[in-house]
Parts: structure tokens; sequence; C-alpha cells
């Protein structure tokens, strides 16, 4: 008896699915017109409008640092959290395994909440910096994800070896342990890059007024409906980076790269 | 217990201490602050008080904790009900292809959230293509909108968690031996019923973890709501954002906050003792 053919469709269903929204609003960020409702012929006037926009430049500017210092601080954090989990089996691990597992699992609004009112009680200033802080957070966890993954078919023997040939123990953490499982931990600090340029709900509770991050700005633009289009054409650029980001990723945590 | 030794200590405090600074030490500030008194200019006062508390016993809460429920169970079973099939497609196709259609899943799931949800909010706009569509063929009425029900929200919550169910559900099945399924077959069970007497129990520990990866950030859903949905269609997430923005009254979305954590930290630990209990 023939298998079903319903899976492979559904399957192709969803794939179209998946697509055909982003694919509107990229067609749609061409569009002359000023409402989506009609073709207008094509334009790209709204990429032009961008750059124009100084507030637009501004956020960006701000969700780079943020996501650039955030991915730093996480990879540290994370990789570290990572070799102490995979080193050692103690109840004490069990204990911190448990609290790197808790920022994936809690909903963002639970977490931009908790630090809100962390910071509001402990009198900080909310800034770019308590908006850092919150990132790190959840990317950490995500970092000690990746690297943990990466750290179950590493190859131990390798270090033994560079300790016998007479390398002290920093020397071999350095020369080979840190080498062989970079492109994890740049696997890590790339997710960890995307996550923090991504997200709203958490940077929306603990940011300050005037620290706008991409997503927040493109939000309160929404929410106003204001440039609509210049939205589109902004999402489109933030498609194709984002396009570019999952093919470099896709290199570094290809088997084959170690 | 043991104090763990140095090498293991120093390995682990940077991280240890960051979480429980950062995330142990503001869950328990949520329940603190939920007993504290609201200032009318928006902060929090000295002293205690049960205000935020009793506040919980707002009439138009229950209705809006079963919503949040609701809308979070049908989202995850459309999930899952699409997912389900989709990751079983996959996990038969030639490597190759299963590594081509895993990075097409994987895109979306990368892309911006904000993002994914504008454009559903253009398509389903009262002027754009689908609403003419459906007005033309009498699906919807002249007056009838496709934002700002139920409706819009599950679907665009659907849109937005279906690649993180289809992730979990495509790793259990990419395990599973599927000549399982051709014995079911050729002992004569229909595709159907060997589908689910066979196919979904061999992947159980897949289809829960996908349950919970959407199921519990359901119950905190903020942007969707906001974005596509309307008065009726207000999530608990909405209203501790209202409680913390307009209204500035933090003790009461504290309150609220806390409520969040019970209800998603309740199912955690069940199935924490579950497993204890199991080894």
């Amino acid at each position: 008896m023939r298998p079903s053919k319903i899976p492979l469709v559904t399957l192709i269903l969803v794939l179209v699915f998946f697509y055909l929204p982003i694919g509107f609003l990229v067609v749609n960020s061409f569009n002359r017109a000023r409402y989506a409702s009609k073709w207008d012929g094509f334009s790209t006037r709204w990429y032009e409008r961008l750059w124009e926009r100084t507030d637009i430049v501004a956020a960006l500017g701000n969700s780079v640092k943020i996501a650039t210092a955030a991915s730093i601080l996480s990879m540290i954090l994370g990789t570290a959290a990572a070799f102490a989990l995979h080193r050692y089996k103690s109840r004490f691990q069990e204990a911190h395994r448990l609290l790197v597992t808790v920022p994936l699992v809690l909903p963002d609004i639970l977490m931009g909440m908790s630090l809100l009112l962390l910071f509001v009680s402990f009198g900080m200033q909310l800034s770019l910096i308590t908006i850092t802080v919150a990132h790190v957070t959840f990317c950490l966890s995500y970092v000690a994800l990746v690297v943990q993954a990466r750290l179950q078919d590493f190859d131990f023997n390798a270090v033994e070896a560079a300790r016998d040939l007479g390398a002290t123990k920093i020397q071999a953490f350095l020369k080979v342990t840190l080498p062989l499982l970079a492109p994890g931990i740049l696997a890590g600090g790339l997710l960890a890059f995307t996550l923090s340029i991504d997200d709203y709900v958490i940077t929306y509770f603990v940011k300050g007024p005037g620290s706008d991050t991409l997503p927040t700005l493109v939000y309160s633009m929404i929410k106003k409906s204001k440039d609509l289009p210049v939205i589109n054409a902004l999402s489109s650029l933030m498609l194709v980076v984002t396009f570019a980001v999952v093919a470099v990723s896709q290199r570094l945590t290809r088997p084959t790269a170690v | 217990m043991n104090l763990p030794k140095k090498p293991e200590l120093l390995s682990t405090a940077p991280s240890l201490l960051w979480l429980v600074m950062f995330v142990l030490v503001p869950v328990f500030t949520i329940f603190a602050i939920a007993f504290r008194p609201a200032l009318p200019a928006g902060g929090i006062g000295e002293g205690w008080s049960m205000d935020a508390v009793r506040a919980l016993g707002d009439p138009s809460y229950p209705a809006l904790f079963m919503r949040t429920i609701l809308i979070g169970a049908m989202t995850t079973l459309a999930c899952l009900a699409a997912g389900l099939p989709a990751a079983y497609a996959m996990a038969r196709l030639t490597p190759a292809w299963r590594s081509r259609m895993l990075l097409l899943v994987i895109v979306p799931f990368w892309t911006n959230f904000v993002i994914r949800v504008f454009a559903w909010q253009q398509i389903l706009h009262a002027e754009g293509y689908l609403a003419q569509l459906f007005r033309s063929l009498h699906i919807i009425g002249e007056n009838d909108r496709l934002l700002g029900n139920t409706a819009a929200v599950v679907l665009v919550s659907f849109y937005t968690y279906l690649p993180f169910a289809i992730l979990p559900l495509f790793a259990a099945a990419e395990k599973f031996d599927f000549g399982l399924l051709d014995a079911a077959r050729d002992l004569g069970a229909k595709s159907l019923k060997a589908f689910f007497s066979v196919f979904v129990p061999g992947i159980k520990q897949g289809i829960i973890t996908a349950l919970l990866v959407v199921f519990i950030p359901m119950l905190g859903a903020y942007v969707v709501p906001d974005m596509v949905g309307g008065t009726g269609t207000q999530m608990l997430g909405n209203k501790i954002a209202q409680r913390n923005f307009t209204d500035r009254n933090l003790p009461e979305a504290a309150a609220l906050s806390g409520a969040l954590a019970l209800l998603v930290l309740a199912p955690m630990f069940l199935r924490r003792r579950e497993k204890t209990a199991a080894a």
C-alpha cells in the first residue's frame, strides 16, 4: 500500500504559508502607492525615504551597539556555563542547569516585567545599559545551549595529547580547546546577536525614554500608523540581513566544519 | 551537598551569579512588589499593602484568564495539527532535502517577530486584498473586519509559533524508526491508523516539547493581540502592559505577573516531579 500524500502536501502548504506574508512585504516595499490595497507601479522611493529618517538611523545604531555588547558578554558567560555543565555532574550543577533553562522557558513579558521591577527597586536609571543587561540574560542561555551541544561531540583526547606534550592547562585551553570550539561559540554568538536585534517585548519594558532600538521604534511607528511603506522597506532590508546571518551560521554549525 | 571544588566554582560562578542577579532575584521581586502600595504618581510606595493582590479579584479577570488559556490552547492545537504531518514528511525525505527543508523552517524562526506580525496586519487590513476578495465573494459582510477578532489572533500566533513547534517534532521524527510504520501497514493497519497508533506515540517526547514551546509563551502573549486583536481579544500580557504603562500601577502589574508566573511554572514543576518519579 502506498504511503499517504497528505503529510508532504501539508509540508508544502506550510512552507508557502511561511513565505507568502514575507514575500508580500518585500513586493509591497517597491510599491509606489502609500497603501497596500493597490499596486501603483515600481518605485524605490520608500528606501530613499529611509535614509532621511535620523530616528531610524539612531535606533539602528542603538540596536547594533546593544547586540554587539550583549553577544560578546553572553558568549563569554554562556561558554563558561556550558563548560561547567558539561564537565561537572553535581547537585550544584543541577541548580545551575535549572537557572540556565529558566530564561529559555520564561515568557518574554515576565522577563521584561521582572527586570523592570528589579531596576526600579534598585533605583537604576533605564537606559541602553539596562537593555543590554536584559539581553545578556536571555542570550547567555542560548549560547550555553549551542556550545553544550558542541561539547557533546568534542574530542577531549586532543587536549590530553597537548597536556602530554607539555602544555600547561591554560596553554592547552587557549591553543587547543578554544580554537576547536570556536565555530560553536561563534554560532552561539551569532544567534545571540540576532535574538538581541530582534527582541521587542523585553526591550520595551526595560528601555528608558529616548533609548529606542529598531524593533521598539518600528513598533511605535506601526501603532501610530505612520509611514507604513517606510516600515516595509526597512523590514525588507532586515530580512536580507537575516538571510545572510542564517547562511553564515549554517556554515558554522555544519558538522563537517570541525 | 558537598561544597564544589575550585575549578568547578571558577567556571560556574560567572553565569550563576549573573542568573541569580538577573533571573532569580527579579522573579522574587515580582512577588515582593505585589505586596507594596502604589503611589498615585506611578512609583512604588513604602511599607506593605494588600491592595494589588486584592485587585486580582477584579470581576473581569476570570474571563481574561480563560481567554488567555483558550487562545493559547487553540494556537497550540493548530500548531500540532500542521506541525505533525509536516515533521513526518520532512523526516521521510532524503538527507539532502531534509536539511534544505529544515533551513526553510529555520529562516522564519530567525526573522524579526514584529515584522512578521506587521506583514499580517497589512494582509488582514480592512482595505487589503484579502478583505476585498472576501467581500466580493460574500464570505464577509460589507462592514466586517478581518482584524480585531479571536480568529486573527489565533491565525497570526499560529504563523509565528509554527516553526517553534516543527523543530522539536522534526528532531523526534528524525530519530523515529519508520520500519515500524511499514510493519504496522503490512499487518493491515490503514495509513491514518498507523500514523496515530505508531508514529504519534513514537515521538511523544517531541510532541510534549512542541506543546510547551507554544503554549507557555502564548500565556504571556502581548504583541500579537496588541497588533492584530481588538478590545475583545485582550490577553493577560496586554493587561500587564496596560497596568504598567497606561495606569502606571507597578504593584498591580506585579500581582498580575505573579499570577502569570504561577500559571507558567505550575506545569513545569509537575513535569519535573513526574520525571523524577519515572527515574
